[in-house]
């Protein structure tokens, strides 16, 4: 696994072009997607205005005070464009490595799948779906496709960071290749599966570069309740102009009727527009778009490339993670360990069939058991072309192999699949193989029937070991209320002790791409959210059927086609990674959120003693925090300000995420987040008040 | 606070909570179609009869736009009626004080009022409505106007309970049994009891007594008022308690006469006060538990229950207290200290069965309900006691609110609470099993945004127009506050009245008439959708990495929700009015 470096937080070239952004981004049409910061940024036009109002002697409130907000208030801007800035810029980083993997490569175009068709040479620009080209050792794969004929041994670092070649061949699980990819050795024939613009490394480079980001249904229904408490803070600072203007005239004629001096004053609008920037929630808004571009950076450095936001965002949600036992919770693969007779039978000729059936079977499993009988009997490995042998291979129906030697067919499977084979042949199935069978199965090893013909011969017995640490993995899981699935082929006894040694919540056993489907469609049926990974084009349906589907690099290009994202390393487990990912995204958009309205309390009570002073001095009653009736509303903003720059560290990389159950998380993010964002302001701004009066502001 | 008032507030406590879960199991009953102790046999027949006349089928679901459909027709047709009375009263029957035709400013403003369970009063009963107006056109929207608000509410309870449906509910059927075996009932028995503290229920014609001792009026008003001593007086009386007994308990609050639950016709003794603030409460509280056994999870109406309590005793106690503690710049005239021989605290504006403490309370209970029922004038609390009535309504009325309108406000702040919670967990935000999502975020929010939008608008236009300026009787900040309550109370449909403005001026009838419907309707629209939308949605099992929301933090972090977003958006309006009053009139003396 070599997983992508993870970019240092603020790195030199990024921080440059971010900067740079940050200013590009004050273009209002950008500026409306996001109502808060529309808002700020009125804002700061107005009192922008108002500071050539004041500068021209008409002002309505000093000029120092009028620049010194509104300089703020065009950071606050600026800040929260730099935090969308700096979340993009990491990720152009990384598109930027993908780009140079598309080239423009001249492609050879066939006119018929077959090595010596007649080629003719094009730009990989005008290649389209469905069309046939060549690729020899040393070229550059110019388009996404299915490998229709050859074998070929490629190099996908471009793609994956793993430097080791993998072998690409025609049929089964590895006939997927990717533009952008480089063919080794040997040659592949290959049917182009995407136009140009479509293909996975366009759509990789553009989902990393946040281009054609979309918001994401939570960040929609996000947003709506921002803005509405966006118009509830303005509708609360713009009516305070007529009341104060109602307050001031009416406090007025008392003092002119008491013979004193006409001093009450309405509130200044450039105060007004700071309370107003203060009230409203700009630590998120402003943070908003750069944590989710942010969650979609944490899928790529994990190496996995999501289809969509709304992918990442769902796989927080998920219910139920339905995993692979081979190589998600059992070590690789299985491993014959004994053969187990069937009475009336010896152990080698049981060994000599069971070697003859596995000859051609190139699956982990099949191997073993050529390597045992060779190891027991000193059995060699015949071929099987001598023999005059047919090869029958697996089926997902028949869930049986063998080979067919003339007048000796040979079958291997589970004991149901061959239990019905050998009746079907009207065999019998005798009761000692079942009990055999039964016993294997519960010590949690697989046991595979061997027949010929109507007859058992007995039982192999495949060994699975289920990998260090992955029990505790589920127990996390559970906390967090996630249940874990154990997809299998074994029978239900098998699965069932596997299961337990695993401490998954469950298991389905004999797994056909249907069983499967229906179990997916079961959960959701029950409101529940499924999750799954797949590399087969038998996973497909139950691919396209997941709310969470990850699909391998490894697998077939149907798989990939069908799940919402792919996993680069191929690494069954990393789907807990997503699920974390995926919760991380949406807690820390609630985190900053809670802290961005909790902030609000400190700020009432930093403007409004100073707001209405001079209509009513006895406010100043309120001024709790002791600030500078000259200072406090700069303090304010400022703090405003540099709480944005201040979180960006932690909208980029996410609140910690520990599986923890749901309602110690909200304590913790409670306490943190609701209560730091009650505290953290009071103090914020009086330090920031105390030193603008230190530095004889 | 003195011990009489936490024992009086403790009682109240006591007796409302513990009626809350047999009405509340009772209320449920009703919705879910039970058998209902005998009730529904005595009134099946006539609630058949009602669906046969009306064409209604039982059994037949609408989904959320045709339930709200029916429930703004109905509602238009209460104010058709109520319009159409109002101006025909000259010649219409039950007159006997002979009351003429209301101008048609009024007539709009009181049919807004009373069809959107507000009951502002623009008017004062006893010189303006004669006993036909008040019982054909009043207080029989006093009953539709609370069942409106049920129904509401238990189509959302539906929505929230039900799984991939449309239908939500009858809207015709829900407000028909509220009527019929909710509110019907409770008002005959409370009638009664109201009857026997002293409650006129009458139709004779207003009595004329000779003074005991003529009053000399001259003294007081000059010379030339009236020449020569009183010697008699017209008592007004009437059909007073029916009217009160659903004033109450549909937390209508439009009183009979202009001096509401002050006027010792209305509220005679203690006792009346106590089960007005008892029946005031009980309904609003009791849907809760309601609530609880429609979505099967009685924890979650205990919950919003617990919120709802904290919140009205967060502000009723210190109303108590400041009333209690009267007004520092009378300290050296007089003992304002409760005895045996005097209730003590601020006098001004109470009557004197009741004292600073049960008027306190019971203006509490009233602005917490969206009842507008006041026993004693607003106008003349210290101004902190004042602030805690008003803070109460620009709550937006869910501290626990009005008949079923308070809940379903309160599920609203709890959907926005469970979004910004349930994203803090990790997850698409969840209730009850059912997604929240951006159309629930989007409804909320204008449920949320409408009423204090209303309420800050209005004042803002009020306080610098003339026609806006011209009814305040204080000016300053005690003007200010004046405005500002007229405009929340009409806002948040509560209708109880500061006193001190005059309202009956076109200005203020029109534009209170208007904000009233659309505060009333646009609260009542966004709830029905989110119950059509929940209610097609399916329920995903809780789990442990579900949110928990009926859990002391969940409570807690909806009262913070509810204090930052709502209270806290009117601190600075009430930095100008009652703060700035209080810390100016009585600086030094604290």
């Amino acid at each position: 696994m070599a997983s992508r470096k993870p970019l240092g937080l603020f790195r030199g070239d990024i921080f440059r072009r971010a900067v740079r952004d940050a200013f590009f981004k004050l273009n209002p049409r950008h500026q409306i997607r996001n109502p808060v910061m529309f808002v700020v940024l009125l804002g700061a036009i107005l009192t922008t205005a108002l500071l050539g109002q004041s500068l021209a002697g008409h002002g309505e409130a000093p000029p120092w005070f009028i620049f010194w907000i509104s300089v703020w208030l065009w950071f606050t801007v600026l800040f929260a464009n730099f935090a969308e800035a700096m979340a993009e810029g990491r990720g152009k980083a990384q598109a930027a490595t993908l780009r140079r993997a598309r080239r423009d490569t001249p492609a050879h175009k066939l006119s018929a799948p077959q090595r010596n068709a007649a080629a003719t040479e094009v730009s990989a620009a005008t290649l389209r779906k469905g069309d046939i080209i060549l690729c020899q050792a040393g070229d550059a794969i110019p388009a996404d496709g299915e490998v229709v004929g050859g074998v070929a041994s490629v190099d996908e670092s471009a793609i994956t960071g793993e430097s080791a070649p993998v072998i690409r061949e025609a049929g089964g699980d590895r006939s997927s290749v990717t533009g952008g990819t480089r063919v080794l050795s040997d040659w592949l024939i290959i049917r182009v599966g995407a136009n140009p613009g479509e293909a996975f490394l366009d759509r990789m480079i553009a989902m990393v570069e946040g281009a054609k980001r979309q918001k994401t249904p939570n960040e929609i229904a996000l947003n709506i309740l921002l803005a509405g408490f966006t118009i509830v803070c303005l509708l609360a600072t713009a009516t305070l102009l007529p009341y104060s203007i109602y307050s001031a005239a009416a406090v007025n004629a008392a003092l002119a009727a008491a013979g004193k001096a006409m001093v009450a004053r309405a509130v200044p609008i450039t105060t007004l527009v700071a309370l107003l920037v203060c009230l409203i929630p700009t630590t998120i808004g402003g943070l908003l778009s750069a944590i989710g571009i942010a969650g979609m950076d944490r899928m790529i450095q994990a190496n996995v490339i999501a289809t969509s936001g709304r992918a990442v965002e769902a796989a927080g949600d998920v219910d139920v993670l339905l995993l692979d036992k081979t190589g998600t919770i059992t070590l690789g693969n299985r491993q014959a360990v004994a053969f187990h007779p069937a009475p009336g039978v010896s152990e080698r000729d049981l060994a000599d069939a069971a070697q003859l059936s596995s000859l051609a079977d190139e699956t982990p499993e099949g191997r073993s058991i050529v390597v045992l009988a060779k190891k027991k009997y000193a059995m060699r490995q015949r071929d099987i072309d001598d023999l005059g042998a047919r090869f029958v291979p697996f089926t997902a129906q028949t869930r049986m192999s063998g080979v067919d030697l003339p007048g000796r067919p040979i079958r291997k499977g589970a004991d149901s699949a061959v239990e019905k084979y050998v009746c079907a042949l009207g065999g019998s199935f005798p009761p000692v193989v079942r009990s055999k069978a039964d016993e294997i199965s519960r010590q949690g090893s697989t046991p595979l029937l061997v027949a010929q013909g109507a007859t058992v011969l007995g039982t192999i017995e495949l060994k699975d070991i289920v990998k260090g640490g992955i029990r505790e993995r589920f127990a996390e899981l559970r906390a967090m209320g996630i249940k874990t699935v154990m997809v299998t082929g074994d029978n239900p006894l098998t699965a069932a002790a596997i299961a337990a040694e695993a401490g998954v919540d469950d298991f389905l056993a004999q797994a056909t791409p249907e069983t499967k489907l229906k179990l997916i469609r079961d959960y959701q049926q029950h409101g529940q959210l499924v999750a799954m990974t797949g590399d087969g084009t038998n996973d497909a349906p139950a691919l396209a059927q997941a709310d969470v589907a990850v699909a391998m690099n490894t697998g077939t290009q149907a798989a990939k086609e069908a799940g919402n994202m792919v996993d680069l390393d191929s690494n069954p487990t990393k789907l807990i990674e997503v699920v974390e990912t995926g919760k991380q995204l949406l807690m820390t958009r609630g985190a900053l959120t809670t802290f961005s309205i909790a902030n609000d309390v400190s700020k009432y009570f930093a403007i409004i003693p100073v707001l209405f002073a001079s209509t009513y001095p006895a406010l100043t009653r309120l001024n709790i925090m002791d600030l500078n009736p000259q200072t406090a509303v700069l303090s304010a903003v400022i703090f405003n300000a540099l709480i944005i720059i201040a979180l960006i560290p932690v909208a980029l990389r996410g609140v910690r995420y520990r599986p923890r159950p749901a309602h110690e998380l909200l304590w913790n993010n409670i306490i943190i987040y609701g209560l730091g964002g009650l505290i953290a302001p009071f103090i914020g701004i009086k330090l920031i008040d105390l030193l603008l009066n230190t530095i004889r502001f | 606070m003195t011990g009489e008032a936490w024992l009086q507030i403790g009682l109240l406590m006591l007796v409302v909570l513990l009626l809350a879960k047999p009405v509340g199991a009772f209320l449920a009953r009703v919705y879910e179609f039970q058998p209902l102790f005998g009730l529904d046999k005595l009134f099946g027949p006539l609630e058949r009869g009602i669906y046969r006349l009306c064409g209604i089928r039982m059994d037949d679901e609408q989904n959320w736009k045709q339930y709200a459909a029916a429930c703004l027709v109905f509602n238009f047709l209460g104010f058709l009626a109520v319009y159409a009375i109002q101006r025909l009263q000259g010649s219409l029957p039950l007159n006997p004080a002979g009351m003429k035709a209301l101008p048609p400013s009024l007539a709009f403003n009181t049919a807004a009022s009373f069809i959107t369970n507000t009951n502002w009063q623009n008017y004062a009963g006893e010189s303006t409505m004669s006993y036909g107006t008040q019982m054909a056109a009043l207080t029989v929207q006093n009953f539709l106007s609370a069942a409106t608000g049920m129904a509401v509410l238990v189509a959302l309870l539906r929505g929230l309970a039900r799984k991939t449906t449309s239908g939500i509910g009858n809207f015709w059927v829900d407000v028909t049994r509220s009527v019929l075996y909710v509110l019907l009932p409770i008002c005959v028995i409370f009638s009664l009891i109201l009857v026997s503290q002293g409650v006129p229920q009458t139709l004779e014609r207003y009595v004329h007594v000779k003074l005991v001792q003529p009053f000399e009026p001259a003294a007081a008003t000059g010379a030339a008022a009236r020449p020569g001593a009183v010697t008699s007086q017209t008592i007004a009386i009437g059909p007073v308690a029916s009217q009160e007994a659903i004033k109450e308990l549909g937390t209508n609050g439009g009183g009979f006469f202009n001096a509401n639950s002050a006027h010792p016709f209305e509220n005679p003794t203690g006792l009346s006060n106590f089960l007005e603030e008892t029946a005031i409460l009980l309904i609003p509280l009791a849907f809760c538990y309601t609530f609880g056994r429609m979505v099967g999870d009685t924890r979650q109406g205990w919950a919003i229950m617990a919120a709802m309590v904290i919140l009205l005793l967060a502000f009723m106690i210190p109303c108590v207290i400041t009333e209690q503690a009267g007004n520092p710049l009378l300290a050296k005239y007089a003992n304002q200290r409760q005895t045996t021989l005097q209730p003590g605290g601020n006098m001004e504006g109470k009557e004197a069965r009741f004292g600073p403490i049960n008027s306190a309370i019971f203006v509490s209970t009233a602005t917490g309900t969206s009842t507008g029922a006041v026993n004693s004038m607003l106008d003349s609390f210290t101004p902190l006691g004042g602030l805690f009535p008003l803070w109460l309504i620009q709550l937006s009325e869910v501290a626990p609110g009005g008949i079923g309108s308070g809940l379903y406000g309160m599920l609203m702040f709890v959907l926005v609470t469970v979004f910004i919670a349930g994203l803090m967990i990790g997850r698409t935000p969840e209730y009850l099993g059912k997604k929240i999502e951006a159309f629930e975020m989007k409804m909320a929010s204008i449920a949320i945004l409408v009423p204090p939008s209303l309420a800050l608008l209005g004042a803002a236009v009020a306080c610098v127009i003339a026609p806006g300026v011209a009814g305040i009787a204080n000016p300053g900040a005690h003007g200010f506050t004046e405005i500002l309550y007229a405009m929340t109370s009409q806002a948040n449909n509560n209708g109880s009245a500061f006193a001190g403005l005059n309202g009956d001026t076109p200005f203020y009838n029109i534009v209170g008439g208007l904000i009233m419907l659309i505060a009333r309707y646009w609260t009542i629209i966004p709830p029905l959708a989110i119950a059509g939308s929940l209610a097609r949605k399916k329920i995903v099992p809780a789990g442990s990495g579900t949110l928990s929301t009926h859990t002391p933090l969940f409570v807690f972090v909806l009262l913070g929700i509810i204090v930052v977003v709502v209270a806290l958006t009117f601190f600075p309006a009430l930095a100008l009015g009652p703060l700035a009053e209080q810390l100016q009139t009585f600086a030094g003396h604290f």
